[in-house]
């Protein structure tokens, strides 16, 4: 079939093959465990056809979580890799083997586990921060999450079945045409992100929508909290952002499959215009990511010091400022291809540029804390790490950006810990906080605390102990993407960054652990009051978990921090009426679609064209058909609403 | 080729040492900080530089690390100790719940991040001039032609003008100005000597410049700071800086003894793959590196084998 055949199954490579074992028996276990349990139907009309913003945020999350594992999986291999392979010897891992690892790293961390992380709290949050009671299309946010949940499946795909790419994780032609990566590596990679990149498309313009259309009743834009404003700058990021990426691999695709010539080195190609694009997308990438982890510390730092966040106003100015700067920044990426002075220089100051919203977002969390009353919960100490790690990585950041600079760190291993620095210590740890932040109201019971304080510690330790030796290592000369190296004085420093790994793998099962440990004793640390930290906006006024339709009766917003000062005008009384409402019904057209895109990407990796066609025609007459099936939408009568919403409140105890 | 002829004492120099001047006392500083955890070992790489370009740019990095630390420290210093007096169980600290404007204060919050960019921005832009790669280095001595072109994994290099060439050493005399073309025969690569500076790229099909110099004789690792595929942590090479005379001695030698580096010669070179031995070539087209640049557009070896 195609290019398919029983030579693409790593027989003869014990790692890749160990490898694939582990995952086709870990999945077999886990779909036996579901027939055994009889959770296949549960599982189907709650979760997998479900429409709920919640739900889709919560697997989302979870989506993150496990490609958290695959992802350190390959970094933990990385760093085993470099201690050993010094001088003459060449590691236990050949550089076909090696390079394929480091380009799924990246790929892997970024695509499916920061934006899923990210994307699911937006998806999970939003919603409920507004005071409304879905996104704006429900159906299209179940097929963004399938979407994503399809590309990250063929990356996995790729360890079984053929190869990953092996041109790192932007895949920079002309290593990545056909001339020089002539395997499916490549187009493995391209196809799971094509797929995927859709889908975060449709997620963006679905968030962008609900947050411009959808808000309370007096929820103006200037009432909205800072973490709704990051994730409107986030999204529309997302959807001015992803069509050039889906445009340029599209323009790489047929490179690879129809011999045209973008990016050749012959036939008039050139691989600078790939590297333009791709970081044109790539840049606001990394705002994309970063401004909803600054949303989240802005609501965690101003709620667990009791205090309202200083300076809203600059801090939406800031977030907008980053959202349009991100755009003019990228040639910062490639200093080095020989441009001039002037345009270096251009585009070093205007990077520089992007650190004054930045600083002044830190200055502000930072006067937030200033006359605050400090609890120190777990997503505090998420933020505060992040405070005193991100400002490091910033300054490392600044200095990349002047160009004479960058032209001796450039591709340096000083890199790699610069962006390590603040996408580990400022996007990770903000989905930490944010997670750890919202679990209970996802829940209904919050998260082990004594166990979250140890997974905290690790991950500060083993980040400062795994990065730290690599920016030293930048500056000794230490490239990255090296699969052995001859100088041993690098060494010592490869070895600390290898113990570095060691203690953040102690992190992620402390973290692991602490699901595990708090789902167990879920009875003892049930919260019904729906405010468990003593909360500032609207998704802390609703039961935890939420109901379906989040609110019996849409809250009315005269401020922001709505919900702070509705507890200070005195305790809730329940409203005197509620309306019916309606809520969307479940649908699979997400799921149905996600599995025909899934084989239309296996069908094009492998040119088995037929399959290719079938796919995609049925993927199509899914969306189809479910698009004209009239299928109504559920009701929810005024006195079920009433019931419902009295015995919440009965349960959260005397007003 | 153009280059930039600069007298002694001219832009460059004076504008180095106004830097150094000014910046003298908190560069100390920052030197301490950058060299810290180096300091188990000597300095090497890019804190070790062998000539002016690198010199500059590791005094750019001191400085503007230390420029960053002025700000960047106390933020630190600040973040925990709001965080620790402001414990929720320390109820001598002070608490005011609605307290969230203060013009005053936004005014310094947004002016201190400002401030340190427009300090930054300046040596960004002027730096940027300065240390251009395309611009030539001011010297007594008359600059020396290089040509490279990088191979899979390997480094050719071309003296067009004296017409040898060599792969994976590069002979350079020390104190005299090099200006380096460079182009790809194959995926990009990026031409780094940390020792002696910047890097850049070598593109196919597109030629690159830079000009570098070593200012005392020694050995200096180069490399590929862009990874090329399978054989790219391979594609290192040495640079030689040597004393006038023996750069003569190795001249002549390599003349005399070299095989010719002709159309065939290159095509079984270029096509090696591992075969990163170092070599030398006497006898070289002076028009091939020109030929290399455009004949990338038509590659002439098909493609790399699969696995």
């Amino acid at each position: 079939m195609g290019k398919l055949s029983w030579s693409a199954i790593p027989f003869d490579q014990p790692i890749p093959m160990a490898a694939s074992l582990l995952i086709i028996i870990g999945a077999i276990a886990v779909l036996v465990l579901i027939t055994w349990k009889g959770w296949w139907n549960y599982l189907w009309r709650e979760w997998l056809t479900s429409v709920d913003h919640k739900r889709i945020g919560i697997m989302y999350v979870l989506l993150a979580l496990v490609l958290l594992l695959r992802g350190f999986i390959d970094a933990i291999m990385m760093r085993s890799q470099l201690a050993f392979a010094a001088g003459g010897a060449q590691g236990y891992l050949p550089p076909e083997h090696y390079d394929q690892i480091f380009s799924a790293h990246g790929t892997i961390m970024i695509f499916f586990m920061a934006m899923p992380f990210m994307i699911g709290l937006m998806n999970f949050v939003v919603p409920l921060q507004l005071g409304v009671r879905d996104v704006a299309f429900p159906v299209l946010n179940a097929i963004s999450f399938w979407l994503t949940a399809s590309g990250a499946l063929l990356v996995n795909v790729s360890l079984v079945v053929g190869e990953f790419a092996r041109t790192g994780w932007l895949a920079y032609p002309p290593l990545s045409e056909l001339q020089f990566s002539p395997g499916v590596g490549v187009d493995y990679y391209l196809w799971s992100l094509e797929i995927s990149g859709i889908g975060t498309l449709l997620a963006g313009i679905n968030l962008v929508t609900t947050l411009l259309k959808m808000r309370a009743p007096g929820m103006s834009y200037m009432r909205m909290p800072v973490f709704c404003w990051t994730a409107l700058a986030s999204n529309m990021l997302i959807v001015a952002a992803f069509p050039i990426l889906t445009a340029t691999f599209g323009m790489l695709l047929l490179d690879r499959y129809a011999g045209m010539h973008f990016f050749t080195n012959d036939g008039g190609g050139n691989l600078m215009l790939y590297i333009n694009l791709i970081w044109a997308w790539g840049h606001p990438e990394v705002y994309i990511l970063i401004l909803p982890a600054f949303g989240i510390f802005s609501e965690v730092i101003a709620t667990y010091s009791g205090k309202a966040l200083f300076g809203y106003r600059s801090m939406v100015l800031a977030t907008l400022a980053i959202c349009v700067l991100s755009f003019t920044v990228w040639l910062h990426h490639f200093f080095t291809m020989g441009a001039g002075a002037n345009v270096n220089a251009f585009f070093g100051i205007m990077s520089m540029i992007i650190a004054v919203p930045t600083g002044v977002k830190v200055f502000n969390w930072l006067f937030t804390l200033y006359r605050g009353r400090v609890r120190f919960e777990v997503p505090v100490l998420w933020a505060v790490g992040f405070m005193v790690t991100f400002v490091i990585g910033g300054l490392t950041g600044v200095l990349l950006a002047v160009p004479p600079a960058d032209f001796v760190l450039h591709n340096s291993v000083f890199l790699v810990a610069h962006f390590h620095n603040v996408i580990i210590g400022g996007v990770f740890f903000g989905a930490m906080a944010g997670y750890n932040y919202w679990f209970p109201k996802a829940f209904g019971f919050t998260l082990d605390k004594r166990l979250g304080i140890i997974s905290f510690w690790c991950w500060l330790i083993g980040f400062y102990l795994a990065f730290m030796p690599l920016y030293a290592l930048g500056l000794l000369g230490m490239t990255r993407r090296m699969q052995h190296y001859a100088d041993l004085t690098w060494r010592p420093y490869l070895i600390v960054a290898e113990i570095g790994a060691l203690v953040i793998l102690c992190g992620i099962a402390a973290t692991v652990a602490q699901l595990v440990v708090s789902i167990r004793s879920r009875a003892q640390r049930r919260d019904l009051t729906g405010d468990p930290w003593n909360g500032r906006t609207l998704e802390w006024s609703t039961a935890s978990p939420p109901p379906s339709y989040n609110f019996a009766v849409l809250p009315r917003v005269e401020s922001v921090d709505a919900f702070w000062h509705q507890k200070q005008r005195g305790p809730a009384t329940p409203p005197q009426h509620y309306a019916a409402i309606e809520v969307p019904r479940n649908s699979p057209n997400g799921f149905v679609t996600a599995i025909f895109a899934v084989v239309t990407g296996f069908a094009m990796i492998w040119h088995i064209w037929w399959m290719a066609i079938l796919g995609l025609a049925c993927a199509a007459l899914t969306l189809i058909a479910f698009g004209w099936m009239e299928r109504g939408e559920d009701h929810v009568s005024g006195e079920q609403l009433a019931d419902a919403d009295r015995a919440r409140l009965g349960r959260m105890g005397p007003a | 080729m153009p280059s930039i002829p600069l007298s002694k004492g001219s832009g460059y120099d004076a504008a180095m040492v106004s830097y150094r001047a000014r910046l003298s006392r908190s560069r100390s500083l920052a030197a301490f900080v950058a060299v810290c955890p180096a300091a188990c070992c000597r300095a090497q790489g890019v804190l070790d530089p062998q000539g002016p370009v690198g010199s500059a740019e590791r005094l750019i990095l001191l400085n503007a690390t230390a420029i960053m630390l002025v700000v960047v420290v106390p933020v630190i210093v600040l973040t925990l100790a709001f965080a620790w007096w402001y414990r929720a169980s320390n109820l001598r600290a002070a608490y005011t719940p609605e307290w969230s404007y203060s013009g005053h204060l936004e005014l310094v919050v947004w002016s201190i991040p400002a401030m340190v960019v427009i300090l930054l921005g300046g040596v960004a832009w002027t730096s940027s001039h300065l240390l251009d790669p395309a611009r030539g280095l001011q010297s007594g001595a008359k600059p020396l032609r290089i040509e490279v072109v990088s191979l899979d994994w390997k480094w050719l290099f071309i003296y067009p003008d004296l017409k040898v060439a060599a792969v994976n050493e590069l002979v350079i005399p020390k104190g005299t100005p090099v200006e380096f073309m460079l182009t790809s025969a194959t995926v990009m690569n990026s031409f780094f000597v940390p020792q002696l500076g910047s890097q850049i790229y070598a593109m196919p099909g597109m030629t690159t410049r830079l000009n570098l110099m070593a200012d005392r004789a020694g050995e200096f690792p180069g490399l590929s700071a862009n990874f090329s595929g399978d054989g790219f942590s391979d594609m290192r090479f040495l640079v030689r800086a040597v004393p006038a005379s023996e750069f003569k001695t190795w001249l002549a030698r390599t003349q005399e003894a070299g095989t010719p580096l002709d159309a065939d010669a290159y095509r079984k070179l270029a096509s090696a793959g591992g075969d990163t031995r170092a070599r030398a070539y006497g006898g070289v087209d002076p028009m091939l590196f020109e030929q290399i640049v455009h004949t990338t557009a038509q590659p002439l070896f098909g493609s790399r084998p699969e696995e």
